[in-house]
Formats: structure tokens, C-alpha cells, sequence
């Protein structure tokens, strides 16, 4: 173990860990912008700089290793100096209409920009950004105009799901997020996985099925199992006002412990059929080849009677039950043992063949 | 699945994805596949008639022909066995039936099956020395391997494989299916099969019957009941007087739908419980309003027998009730009452019935999922099957296989191999993720993925519109022009209604253990239109 003294308070933490870990395991919070746990470490946007004494210049915990004996401090009025600066220098280009942002409550840019007191930056030169927003693809939007480089982004498409679709292009204060040859995504590797916007603290990547139906705070998250593939992805339904208005990641192991968070394009963005207005909402009985409305009870005894007689007049294994590869285990359960108990055949099956 | 999805990513040293596109149908377990072979070196080898994403970055890609995997798996075993790369220890320990599958596979040098398969023989004996002499290698299939007449074969001959190097039993070997719906594997394990009850206990054991029985509290059938497609032939016969229906579409996702339709119309009583009127609701009699999972409380079974909750987050739509709450209203209807509170105490019925699932209950699974075999409250479920070797039927069966070829093979009419399957961006037969609206402005039609050798021939260009017909019938549709797909073969997808691939699939090729459908191979024409 390696002790460290951060903040006036003694800390121990395994070989290895960086002084952010450190500050992490002992609860001390660090502003970070770039760092993300799942990804490789980038060190660039520096809002996590913390002072340790004896040495003259202010270093990136994030990257920077947990030594013996150092004495760290997080808060020292030097580092909100330095803190400030660098909020102005992330911001110079960014689109502050948090007003009308998607992300607004949930961004770190604007959170740490109230903490510290930074209203506008000194280095917008007077030359707005207009990056224009005209990717095409319905699933995502990509507003450059309030992206801060933290590069997390383009970490999450190579180390998550490994598509390359994008990178940094230019340099200095022209740099941005781009495909190859800066065109729309559709034309890259890309696969719409949405990690991107999982992992975008600000609100430069956000769901553009989401748009407008609820800010974060006016959600509950609710933990459940994705309803495609048989990979088993949890993932957080988000509602608001009794309706699925998105999907989010949950990034715990114990949350997640098949994807991570992680997610493909109909997890993350193929959740709206739930609100669709084709949805079935009552009982239907056909009637001379239409379908008319019917109640439950009609429609109930209906199809007890009419399974009753023919079990009666052509015997149980005239019948047959699909249930289904899409409901849950319990009524699958339910569905056999109906088949079987109440029906008195075994003819049963799904799609498990198709 | 024998091992765990994370194993994928960190355990395994070499990969063997057949029949599999991952990275479009299992997305997330694809991205770990990646993962492992681009950043942790691991070696990966894809057989498939497909370029897929992952054959991309394949140590050796095998574009072997739609119907030629026993073919091709015997070749690999071919150059194992006679290179002296088979794990001789773990064959005389752990397994029987090994010389009689040699000696078979003895006569599938890589010279003979390179022109059965369409892969160069050189190519067989690197994929087979990578296979074997990786470490810890690890097979991967999905329905590319199993929609076959010979689908039964094709599994046991991947196990064949995997017993033969040893490869089987440790973190990161293993044969794991990768199924593709979320709750497929529970489906299974509930006892959803005419032939078993929960975990797979037969319906013509005695002694499972009389548990059932006494829990139950009625007297039940002992013969085995119909497969999904001898229900469909049975009814097309006259046979089968009624249908329920849950949460299933036959008329998009069963084999050669006009035969299905027909079927359908024939049966006296059809019901159906969805979410969506679907293309088979079409034909019911009533249709129950039923809710999706966002609706609902219970579990799902993924593929690597993780036990996960599922929760509800809002009220159903209109009057949807719950499945489990209207299959119980008609039994109760029917004179047997089932009553259950919520979907917790029924899972605590399955429990007392169903000794893989006894140690499983919604407040050990509220943080994580178990993966079963879980026996009891202490078991901390099972990650990895047949743990050092140890088969649940003691010693792992070889078995001798020899090689069928596909039921419709191509002939001077249907020159063309036929296969189908999904699209990253849409589901099974497209009932949520066509009315999904991004997924749907995104990929809005099927396309017939054609060779440009073969589009050439035919002078066919990109999104030029195609008809492309089978013995069953005919569809139209835009061709995609793409050296992604090997000559001779030609690819769609079955999510969408306007072109219903599986109205061009064969009922008439069943394999004999499964009845699973020969989906992946119909002989073919294109023609311009």
C-alpha cells in the first residue's frame, strides 16, 4: 500500500493507483471532464490538476501515479485559479443555451462552470463556432458547437465497441470530432451503439429519439433487461409521466453485469414501439372476417368455451400452444403449464427453431 | 452457452465464429470479440458464407458454402487428428466414441472437402493448427450452424471439435450457442418444448410426470407433443382444431409462408396474445392485447444461463393485461384456477420444480443475475459447464458424422444458394423494430445481397430492383451489389412485411432430431426486373 497525505487527511491506496483513485477510494471528489474508468486514459482536459507540495507545476491526477509521503491538495486556492482558467479555455467554443439543451442538468461542462463561478470565457475571441448540425442519421445528434475535445467520445468507439468510426481532425483551436474525411456517420464505421453520447458529458452527442420528451431530472431510471437479442444488456428505461421517453446505461458491474453499459443501436435507440399508437389495447373478436372491439370478459369466455368444446369433440392433441421466446420466464412457465394441465396435451413450442 | 459472455473478451485465446454475425445480431458480444482480437491479441478465425465484420479481421476467414459445415469441421478434425495436435489425455479421460469418429473423419483430407466446402485446402489446415494450438479455444455459433437439415450434425460436430483439442471445461474454451432472442434460453428452460417439462425434464419420465402431477394437481399427457412445424403440416392437414398464440409471428418467421397461411386458415380457433396486430394476428380469432417488457415484472434467461430481472416502468396501454394473468383467467375459465399474485410467486413455483433454478429467487438476482445451474441459496451459480472435463452424462459422446448435403441444392433452374438472416438494425420478424422509429427511417427495406461476379452475369447493378424467386415463390426487392458474399450465394433478411423472405424458405427439409428448417440454404434465380 502506498500512504499519502491528501488534503490534511492520510490516505492509503494499492501500488499503482493514481493520485485520482486515491481521492476517489477516501471520498475526496476531483473535477474530471476527460476521465472515464472504462476508457484509456487521455490526461488532456486538466480539470482534475491537483497540487502536490515541493514540486512546481500542478499535475493531472488522472494520470498521475499515488506516491509515498507526497502531500496532495485538491481544493487549494491555486488549483480554483487554475480551475477557472481552464473552464474558459474548454468553453471558449462552447455554445452556452444550456436553456434549451438536452443535457441541461446533467452536464458536467455546466455543473463545474456553477462550482467554480464561470460565467463566460475571456478566450472566445470574439469568433463564434458554427460547426453546423446536419449529421442525418435519426439517431443521434452531433452538436460540435458544445463539444469540449475531452475525447471520450472517440476512446468509447475504439475501446468499447471498437468501430473506428471517428476521430480528432485538425489542431489547436480548430480541432474536432470527425469521421474519416469529415462526412456524415452513415458513410463511417460506424454502428449507432451510442456509446458516444453514453459517454459525452456535455451536450454535443445526445438521442435524437429523446429529444424534447424530458430532461434527466425529470426522469426515473428504471433497471431492466433489454427485450432483443439473447445477450441479456441490462439497461435503464427512462420515464417520465408514466411513458418510456429513452434509454440510458447503467455502468455498475453489479448493474450491469453483461454489457457494462454498453449497448447496441436497438437497445439504446429502438425503444419507441412501446409508445407506438398501433399498440393493441383492448380484446378483438372477428366477426364475418373483421375484427370488432370486445370486452374482456366477452373475449375471455369466448376462448374458454370455444377450446373447451373442441377438446371435448377432437380430444387435447387437436390443440397447440406457441408461447414465446419473448416473455419472460414466468409466463413461459405459466404457458406450458396451461398447455398441459388445463388443456391436456404437450403440444407445445416457441421460436426457438426459427 | 457452456461459458460466459465476459470470457469472450478476456479468457479466450482463439475464437472460432461459425455461422455467426456477431457483431450485428449479438452487437455487444461482438464488440467483446473485437476487443480480444484487437487488443489483446487473441486469434480469431470466421467461417461463414458472409464477409461478415468479423471475418474482416479474421487470422483466417473460411467463406465456406451455405450446407458444408459438417464438411468443413471434419476437415479441421481431419488435420488435427493425422498432425498429432488432438489432446490425446483428455480424450481417453473424459470421452468415448473417439475411434470410430476418426476413422470416419479420416477419409475429409482438406483436398477432399476444399471443393464440397468452396475453401482452400491450405486454408482448413491453418484454421485447424490455430484452433488447436491456441490454448484456450473457444467456439461460437449461432443459427448459421443450426438452420440446417443436417443442424443437429452441425452442433455435434462443433462439440467434436471442441472435445478433440480439449478445448472444453476451463475459462474461455468451451461451444457457446449464441441465441438469438432474449429469452429464448428460458423459453427452453421453462419447459416451452413439447418433449420436456422446466430444466428439461422429460414429459415420458415417470417419475418427472408424477412431480408435475402432484404439484399440479392433475393427471398429464406422456407422449411427447408436436414441434412447432409438425403443428403447421398437421393443421395443414386438417389435424389441429386450435391455436393459441403468445407472442409469436409464424406468418413472417416460419418456413415457406404461404403453406403457413394456408395452415392457419384451416385451423377452427385461432388466438392470439400481442402486443402488435401482426401478420399472423390477421388470422385469429380473437386477439388478447397483451403487454411488453417495459409493462411488466419477471425474469429473462440470456444466453449464458444468466437469470436477470426484468421490471416493470410503466402502466400497460388501453386494456393489455399481462400474458401470465390471461393465460390464467383462461384456465380459470376452463374450470382449473390458477391464481398467482405477481409474477414473484409464480417464479418461487418454478423454483420447487425446476432444481436448476432452486437456488435462484428475486432478492439474490435484484443486484446481478445468477447463471444456472444454481442448486440451492448458497450456490453462487455456474459460470462454465462440465467444469475439468465432467460431463453431465459422464463421458463426452464423439460421434461419427458424416456429410449431408443440403435438401435443395442449386441446379441449371435455381442456380443460386439462398440464405437469410438479420440486420443490426432490425429484429427477428420486425414486429417492434419496424414500428421503432429510427431503426426504421435508418434501414426501411430488405435488400438481396448479390456477388459482383454473379450481378455481372446477370446485369445487375447496384439498387437495380431484382425478382428473386425459389421453387415457393417470388419477391422483389433492391440488390445490393457487394463482394461481401461469396459467388453462388445470395443473402436477405426476414424482418420485413412488404418482402417476407421466409415466403422463399423451404418447409420440406427438416432436420430429423430438431425439426429445425433448412432456412440457410434454397436454391435460387435472380432475374433483373
Amino acid at each position: 500500500m502506498i500512504t499519502l497525505t491528501i488534503n490534511g487527511k492520510e490516505v492509503q491506496t494499492p501500488e499503482g493507483s493514481t493520485i485520482l483513485e486515491a481521492c476517489q477510494q477516501a471520498g475526496i471528489p476531483v473535477p474530471t471532464l476527460c476521465y472515464d474508468p472504462d476508457l484509456r486514459l487521455a490526461g488532456s482536459c486538466r480539470m482534475c490538476l491537483v497540487e502536490i507540495k515541493g514540486r512546481p507545476l500542478y499535475a493531472a491526477s488522472c494520470v498521475a501515479p499515488a506516491e509515498n509521503g507526497i502531500i496532495v491538495e485538491t481544493e487549494s486556492p491555486g488549483i480554483v485559479a487554475a480551475r477557472k482558467v481552464i473552464l474558459e479555455l474548454l468553453s471558449a467554443r462552447h455554445n452556452f443555451n444550456c436553456q434549451v439543451c438536452e443535457k441541461n442538468g446533467n452536464c458536467k461542462l455546466q455543473d463545474y462552470c456553477y462550482q467554480y463561478g464561470v460565467k463566460e470565457s475571456r478566450f472566445n475571441y470574439g469568433e463564434p463556432t458554427n460547426y453546423p448540425i446536419n449529421d442525418p442519421n435519426p439517431f443521434f445528434e452531433r452538436d460540435y458547437n458544445k463539444c469540449i475535445m475531452c475525447t471520450r467520445c472517440v476512446r468509447a468507439c475504439e475501446d468499447i465497441t471498437i468501430a473506428r468510426a471517428i476521430s480528432v481532425d485538425n489542431r489547436g483551436h480548430h480541432a474536432k470530432i470527425a469521421t474519416a474525411f469529415d462526412g456524415n456517420l452513415t458513410d463511417s464505421p460506424c454502428v449507432f451503439c451510442g456509446q458516444c453520447v453514453m459517454v459525452c458529458p456535455t451536450g454535443a452527442l445526445t438521442s435524437k429519439v429523446s429529444a424534447g420528451l424530458g430532461r434527466s431530472y425529470e426522469v426515473d431510471k428504471v433497471l431492466t433487461t433489454c427485450s432483443y437479442c439473447g445477450t441479456g444488456c441490462t439497461l435503464e428505461l427512462n420515464v417520465k409521466n408514466d411513458r418510456v421517453v429513452g434509454v440510458t446505461s447503467n455502468r455498475t458491474e453489479t448493474g450491469s453485469p453483461v454489457n457494462k453499459g454498453a449497448l447496441c443501436v436497438k437497445g439504446r435507440f429502438g425503444w419507441d414501439f412501446i409508445n407506438s399508437p398501433e399498440r393493441l389495447t383492448t380484446p378483438l373478436i372477428k366477426e364475418n372476417g373483421e375484427f370488432r372491439k370486445a370486452s374482456w370478459d366477452e373475449a375471455l369466455d369466448l376462448v374458454a368455451k370455444r377450446l373447451g368444446e373442441i377438446k371435448t369433440e377432437f380430444g387435447a392433441d387437436s390443440m397447440a400452444v406457441f408461447t414465446s421466446a419473448r416473455v419472460t420466464n414466468e409466463e413461459n412457465y405459466i404457458a406450458q403449464k396451461f398447455t398441459r394441465a388445463v388443456l391436456g396435451t404437450n403440444n407445445v413450442d416457441h421460436c426457438a427453431r426459427l | 452457452m457452456t461459458n460466459s459472455i465476459g470470457e469472450l473478451e478476456k479468457d479466450a485465446d482463439c475464437i472460432f465464429v461459425i455461422g455467426s454475425n456477431t457483431t450485428e445480431n449479438h452487437p455487444v458480444i461482438g464488440m467483446k470479440i473485437k476487443k480480444n482480437v484487437l487488443q489483446n491479441g487473441a486469434r480469431l478465425i470466421v467461417a461463414d458464407p458472409r464477409r461478415t465484420d468479423l471475418a474482416k479481421i479474421a487470422d483466417v476467414y473460411l467463406p465456406h458454402l451455405p450446407g458444408s459445415d459438417v464438411a468443413l469441421v471434419n476437415g479441421m478434425m481431419n488435420v488435427i487428428i493425422s498432425e498429432g495436435l488432438a489432446d490425446l489425455d483428455f480424450i481417453a479421460q473424459h470421452t468415448e466414441g473417439f475411434e470410430e469418429m476418426a476413422a470416419l473423419v479420416a477419409g475429409y483430407t482438406p483436398e477432399f472437402v476444399a471443393p464440397i466446402t468452396g475453401v482452400p485446402a491450405e486454408d482448413i489446415r491453418k484454421a485447424a493448427r490455430l484452433y488447436a494450438e491456441s490454448g484456450n479455444s473457444v467456439i461460437c455459433y449461432a443459427m448459421g450452424l443450426t438452420q440446417h437439415r443436417t443442424g443437429t450434425d452441425n452442433v455435434k460436430s462443433v462439440c467434436n471439435l471442441a472435445m478433440l483439442t480439449g478445448n472444453i471445461g476451463r475459462p474461455g474454451t468451451g461451444v457457446d450457442p449464441l441465441r438469438g432472442q432474449n429469452n429464448v434460453q428460458g423459453a427452453c428452460d421453462m419447459g416451452g418444448l413439447p418433449n420436456v417439462f422446466t430444466a428439461y425434464q422429460a414429459v415420458t419420465n415417470d417419475a418427472a410426470r408424477e412431480k408435475f402431477e402432484q404439484a399440479w394437481g392433475v393427471s398429464l399427457p406422456s407422449q411427447n407433443g408436436l414441434v412447432l412445424t409438425e403443428v403447421i403440416n398437421k393443421a395443414h392437414h386438417g389435424d389441429i382444431k386450435a391455436l393459441y398464440v403468445v407472442g409469436e409471428n409464424p406468418m413472417m418467421s416460419d418456413p415457406d409462408l404461404e403453406h403457413v397461411g394456408e395452415a392457419l386458415e384451416k385451423i377452427d380457433f385461432v388466438v392470439v396474445q400481442d402486443i402488435f396486430l401482426t401478420e399472423t394476428a390477421k388470422y385469429a380469432d380473437v386477439v388478447l392485447p397483451s403487454v411488453c417488457f417495459a409493462e411488466k415484472d419477471g425474469t429473462f434467461t440470456n444466453t449464458e444461463r444468466r437469470v436477470q430481472r426484468v421490471r416493470k416502468a410503466v402502466s400497460a396501454p388501453g386494456e393489455a393485461r399481462v400474458d401470465w394473468e390471461i393465460l390464467c383467467e383462461v384456465a380459470t375459465r376452463m374450470g382449473y384456477p390458477m391464481n398467482y399474485e405477481n409474477s414473484e410467486q409464480i417464479f418461487e413455483e418454478i423454483r420447487t420444480l425446476t432444481p436448476s433454478y432452486a437456488g435462484i429467487s428475486y432478492q439474490r438476482i435484484e443486484n446481478g443475475g445468477i447463471q444456472w445451474p444454481c442448486p440451492n441459496e448458497e450456490h453462487p451459480g455456474t459460470p462454465y459447464l462440465h467444469k475439468e472435463g465432467n460431463f453431465s452424462r459422464g463421458l463426452g459422446a464423439f460421434t461419427a458424422i458424416d456429410y449431408i448435403a443440403p435438401g435443395e441444392l442449386p441446379d441449371e433452374k435455381y442456380p443460386l444458394r439462398l440464405t437469410t438472416g438479420r440486420s443490426l438494425f432490425h429484429y427477428h420478424t420486425g414486429t417492434m423494430t419496424r414500428r421503432a422509429s429510427a431503426l426504421n427511417e435508418h434501414v426501411p427495406t430488405a435488400e438481396l445481397e448479390i456477388n459482383p461476379e454473379q450481378a455481372n452475369a446477370l446485369g445487375i447493378a447496384d439498387n437495380d430492383l431484382v425478382n428473386v424467386s425459389t421453387r415457393r415463390g417470388r419477391l422483389e426487392m433492391k440488390a445490393k451489389v457487394t463482394d461481401t458474399i461469396a459467388p453462388g450465394v445470395i443473402f436477405t433478411t426476414f424482418h420485413f412485411t412488404e418482402t417476407p423472405a421466409n415466403l422463399l424458405t423451404s418447409s420440406e427439409f427438416l432436420d430429423p432430431t430438431a425439426k429445425i428448417p433448412e432456412y440457410k440454404v434454397s436454391a435460387a434465380v435472380v432475374e433483373k426486373i
